[in-house]
């Protein structure tokens, strides 16, 4: 009986988990605006990304709990501008992806409504939540999978955090080296224009001179 | 099976969340954020620049009623705390719009109430053995040192695209210098020349 309803209620909590979030940040996107989010994650990251879409109605002067018909296009690029999603969702969606390549990975929503007459109200609330690394984990249904005890399962979640920290760690060392070409590029370049315009500086000179003193020679005015 | 519901309930109506986001913020623009919050939750707002102009950036956090909880111009960086005083919707808002051509790019990390529990048979009401103390306290510590890690990598992205902006301008404004070096002692000596080749021909005129 007891396990009946550890079971019962683990589904149930996975089935609200799972759930668009109700109660999540939301803002609102005008009809062919295109909203951006930046990511900058090291690679082997997980990130999951949920949206619920409400759309104004002009009669009731509120939002409407959904509807259908109405989609967000959902594209995301790499740090190198690949895209590696592009597609498009319905009103609520759930879109994941793993990064490869560590770096600023872009997420941008716009809503790709085929009927026009909806958005006569110009307003489209869209809630979002996005989650990054060791916070995707969802740790009852690891526990539920695994059969972890209590203590096991905060063990778990602590080895997730420090091999994020580890991850965060490599990238910041990938970003330094990164940080230290850039400079060293910087100080390479103006020690040699630097050069280069003294000395393209003395040639012209030098030019000026020889050149206006056989024009002058020419012009028996000296 | 009733309190096991009971338990869930947080998790059911979202009432701990936390949510971080970058974007873009362009000139002249305002873009804010909404977020549903029950009465005596406590809060937690915190931003920072990361690339664009001087850094700095407007924000504002009103309660339901409208009423301002915080504003402040032009900050490169804070973190605000407080305790929802009702039930409704807080808005907080991200302002550009004393910028004419710079467009920023913000972070913020807007956390609402306190962690879900790991476990959800947890009861609070029994005590937690040393071990699970232990366990806490090193994931709350953890927590902070990803909330540290994360300014700092803001930080050095600032640094970074300043240095990238620095490289790709000294390319440019070395070429340009010495292309205008080059065209002004040209047209120099050109213009030398002119003024004395008019003399020339005045005087032959002259002397015929």
């Amino acid at each position: 009986m007891e396990m009946k309803a550890v079971v019962s209620s683990t589904g149930l909590m996975l089935l609200f988990a799972w759930l668009s979030p109700s109660q999540a940040l939301y803002f609102h996107i005008g009809e062919t605006e295109k909203k951006c989010f930046i990511e900058e994650i090291p690679d082997e990251t997980m990130v999951i990304g949920r949206y619920r879409t409400q759309l104004w109605d002009k009669q009731a002067g509120s939002f409407l709990p959904s509807t259908p018909g109405l989609g967000m296009h959902v594209e995301i690029k790499d740090p190198d501008a690949k895209i590696i999603l592009s597609r498009q969702y319905g009103s609520d969606g759930r879109f994941t992806f793993t990064s490869h390549t560590p770096g600023e990975h872009q997420i941008c929503l716009h809503s790709n409504s085929t009927k026009m007459a909806l958005f006569t109200g110009g307003k489209l609330r869209v809630h979002l939540d996005i989650q990054v690394g060791e916070h995707t984990n969802n740790y009852p249904e690891i526990a539920a999978k695994d059969k972890l005890s209590e203590l096991q399962l905060r063990v778990r979640q602590l080895l997730d955090q420090v091999e994020q920290i580890q991850k965060e760690q490599n990238y910041q060392r990938y970003r330094e080296e990164r940080f230290r070409m850039t400079s060293e590029s910087t100080n390479q370049r103006v020690l040699w224009w630097s050069i280069a315009q003294t000395f393209i500086l003395i040639i012209t000179g030098i030019w000026q001179m020889r050149h206006l003193k056989s024009f002058f020679e020419a012009k028996k005015l000296v | 099976m009733a309190w096991f519901l009971l338990l869930c309930a947080p998790l059911m109506f979202g009432w701990i969340r936390a949510s971080e986001l970058t974007f873009e913020l362009p000139d002249n623009a305002k873009q804010c954020f909404y977020e549903d919050i029950t009465i005596g939750t406590k809060c937690t707002l915190e931003f920072q620049v990361v690339t664009g102009g001087h850094y700095d950036v407007d924000c504002r956090l009103e309660d339901p009623d409208g009423t301002v909880l915080y504003k402040e111009m032009k900050k490169q960086y804070d973190s605000f705390t407080f305790t929802a005083s009702r039930n409704g919707t807080f808005k907080f808002c991200f302002s550009n719009e004393f910028s004419t051509f710079t467009h920023k790019t913000v972070y913020f990390d807007f956390q609402v109430g306190d962690d879900p529990p790991l476990f959800p048979s947890e009861n609070r009401v029994t005590a937690l053995t040393q071990m699970e103390s232990a366990c806490v306290s090193i994931h709350e510590a953890l927590k902070s040192v990803i909330d540290y890690q994360t300014h700092f990598r803001l930080r050095e992205a600032q640094g970074r695209s300043r240095a990238e902006d620095l490289n790709t301008r000294v390319a440019f404004w070395s070429i340009g210098e010495a292309f205008i070096l080059l065209v002004v002692s040209i047209s120099q000596v050109l213009l030398l020349r002119s003024f004395f080749s008019d003399k020339k021909t005045t005087t032959t005129r002259m002397g015929s």
